[in-house]
């Protein structure tokens, strides 16, 4: 598509115009929250931060705003984009919009790992990297199963292996559940499982956006090439691409993605599955015009359910019950307001 | 009779009556499996939630329902325990007494999927069963439900500290130890009527405004009322994690840092040894009173916690701890002393100088490895 054409002038508007929004958003998210900063205190604390000179009467405010409200806005941002173009890519990947970024097991997976460090009692960053790894394995070990399955559709045999492996860890996340001590690590796997950024700090975004980054590299370069793997692989190595090698790369990217974000956040369900639909009624299925838009709609979304997710009440709200409240009655919409192909 | 199997009648007629003999006994032992309290049914006792059981007159083994209702028994008659809901662990085995050590596992009768333990509970044995902490629909229809299915009388025990003595004298007249349950009880009683007559002099802006941390990252709280956090307001502290409103839930909730630095509190109290030690580095909670003024407690967890986990009569020795760390003028405690005549009286355990130092090590923020 020349970069002329009216489509294009109305994406750039589109992508504008969300840019705009999701900045409104972010300023407002570090605006909002139980301890007060004014607007004139946030020009305030980042003046001070660009000119080296903190004044101590502000020291707190700069503590809650770089240390605690700033990463989790960024964790949000980066939470919702990685989720939304994950799931962008999975469903032009399966030719199927019911598919979620968790489809091959990555949040099972991850849910196993992470479980299993509370379960052990093992401090923060080792539950992160538990979970990291575990979403990992899992997606690894189900497309090499699945890989030694020939004579079927390949996709097919993917996505029922990740359901076989996804029950699998759902059952040994119970196990773990029945034998966790009722008055510590109960709670604590629970919160978990509900997703949630109340504990995300700088150090969490700074590890996590890199990986996010780089899985995002190979879906830039070859966004055309996920339209092509969406007409089939039979179409696709007619014109001239391995699917095989394709898919593999992007359901490694994919779940890398996914992965980093559920080690840090939990599992936050509904985003990967919505948002690409609902970017796709506005520029339609072709995944150039889908990437930027669905990131863009996932930052913009998370951002404003982590900020209900934290105002609501005195206490956090779970991410994982808003963004399904949120979700269940757009997808029901969508649903119903007709299927418009992928 | 089949005569043609070369039998004579007498001795056919002797066989049969023996068999039947044994079929009678095999019955009657059925019988009395069934219907324990079937010939001595000679009590009815009501329970906390007003349901009335009938028990037998001399109860040997009790069944304990959870943790909480397992320490009960376990003060005052640890020889009726049948097992533990969870088997005792390595650390935690010098700090009990030597025959309970090695009791079997017996898992949790209380939630769901009780049927899977409903089994096990049955090869123990027991007597009675006893349930310890919140009364309400959900447990008293779990209760009614077991006690129909096996037969086994089933007793539920309010577990809020205020029925602690209550309880205490309830189940020592049950078990058939009413002198030691009115002893443990009149102790509580005196700690409990001190406590009172302390606080009733401390007007409430002037009490410590206290966080419970729990979890990993010490970002779970229990809110104002919930069991789990009880012993705050009963020691005398303010709980800052209130809502304020009387009719929203009262449990385990998650919090983010913010609210934390909002609230500010001047004590934090917190049994998990991770969050203990890195909350003293961590610049996100070095602002906050309680860690600029060195007031983190780490409660120690051996054989039970002393703050909460479960929520039952290991509490008070953690209840006497936290008053004397809230109110050090007007609650003194000499933790050694106090410390081995709690778990002699209640733990049925005499600790040496080493395993005592453990624990003395701990509240001063230095858990075993």
């Amino acid at each position: 598509m020349d970069p002329g054409s009216p489509a294009e002038l109305s994406l750039q508007r589109t992508l504008v115009l969300l840019v705009m929004l999701v900045s409104l958003l972010a300023i407002a998210a570090a605006l909002i929250g139980p301890y007060s900063i004014s607007p004139t205190q946030l020009i305030q604390a980042f003046a001070q931060r660009l000119t080296g000179r903190i004044d101590p009467a502000l020291a707190a405010t700069d503590t809650v705003l770089f240390s605690v409200r700033l990463p989790r806005v960024a964790a949000a941002l980066l939470a919702g984009a990685a989720l939304a173009a994950a799931g962008a890519v999975y469903q032009g990947l399966f030719r199927n919009p019911l598919v979620s970024p968790d489809m091959l097991g990555v949040s099972s997976g991850a849910g196993l790992g992470a479980v299993l460090g509370i379960f052990l009692s093992l401090p923060v960053p080792a539950i992160q990297g538990l979970s990291f790894v575990g979403g990992l394995a899992t997606v690894a070990i189900v497309y090499l199963l699945a890989s030694a399955v020939r004579g079927h559709e390949p996709t097919l045999v993917l996505v029922l292996t990740g359901i076989v492996l996804g029950a699998l860890a759902g059952a040994c996340l119970s196990l773990l559940k029945i034998l966790a001590d009722p008055y510590d690590q109960l709670p604590a796997i629970t919160f978990w499982l509900l997703g949630s950024l109340a504990s995300v700090r700088a150090a969490d975004v700074l590890a996590t956006a890199p990986l996010v980054l780089v899985a995002l590299v190979p879906l830039v370069l070859l966004r055309w090439r996920v339209n092509l793997m969406s007409l089939g692989d039979e179409e696709a190595a007619a014109l001239g691409v391995d699917p095989r090698r394709l898919r593999l790369l992007f359901i490694a990217a994919a779940t890398l993605m996914t992965a980093s974000i559920v080690a840090i956040a939990g599992v936050i369900g509904w985003v990967g599955l919505v948002i690409p639909h609902i970017a796709r009624l506005l520029v339609g299925p072709n995944f150039n015009r889908l990437l930027p838009t669905a990131m863009l709609i996932g930052a913009g979304f998370m951002l404003a359910v982590d900020t209900l997710a934290r105002t609501l009440a005195e206490t956090e709200t779970p991410l994982g019950v808003l963004t399904a409240c949120l979700g269940a009655p757009v997808f029901v919409w969508l649903l119903a307001s007709g299927r418009r192909g992928w | 009779m089949d005569q043609g199997r070369g039998c004579n009648r007498h001795a056919c007629h002797r066989r049969g009556a023996a068999a039947r003999h044994r079929r009678l006994r095999c019955w009657l032992l059925a019988l009395c499996c069934w219907l324990p309290f079937g010939a001595e049914a000679a009590r009815l006792i009501e329970d906390s939630a007003g349901r009335k059981v009938a028990i037998p007159e001399r109860i040997e083994r009790v069944y304990a329902a959870g943790p909480p209702a397992s320490i009960l028994v376990y003060v005052l008659a640890p020889d009726k325990l049948t097992g533990w809901p969870r088997a005792p662990r390595k650390d935690e085995r010098p700090y009990l007494a030597p025959a309970t050590r090695d009791l079997p596992e017996t898992g949790r009768l209380t939630g769901r999927g009780n049927t899977t333990n409903l089994e096990v509970m049955l090869r123990t044995r027991p007597d009675l069963i006893i349930d310890f902490g919140a009364v309400n629909a959900t447990y008293v229809s779990l209760a009614d439900q077991v006690q129909a299915q096996t037969g086994i009388p089933y007793l539920l025990i309010d577990g809020r500290f205020e029925q602690t003595p209550a309880a205490l004298r309830l189940v020592g007249d049950i078990l058939g130890v009413g002198d030691r349950g009115e002893a443990r009880a009149s102790e509580v009683e005196a700690l409990l009527t001190t406590l009172d007559d302390v606080l009733a002099t401390i007007p409430e802006r002037e009490r410590p405004r206290v966080y419970m941390a729990r979890g990993p990252n010490g970002l779970e709280t229990g809110l104002k009322g919930s069991i789990n956090t009880e012993i705050i307001e009963r020691a005398g502290g303010r709980n800052v994690a209130d809502p304020g409103d009387a009719s929203l839930r009262r449990g385990i909730v998650q919090v983010s840092v913010e609210q934390v630095i909002v609230a500010n509190p001047d004590t934090i109290i917190t049994w998990d040894p991770n969050f203990y030690r890195g909350v003293w580095r961590d610049p996100l909670w070095a602002g906050i009173e309680a860690v600029q003024r060195q007031r983190v407690f780490l409660s120690p967890l051996v054989p039970f916690g002393w703050i909460d986990r479960p929520p039952s009569l290991n509490r008070i020795i953690g209840l006497k701890w936290l008053a004397s760390l809230f109110y050090p003028d007007q609650m003194p405690m000499d933790l050694r002393a106090e410390t081995r005549a709690f778990y002699r009286r209640f733990y049925h355990v005499d600790l040496d100088d080493n395993t005592l130092e453990q624990l003395l090590q701990w509240t001063q923020g230095h858990p075993p490895n």
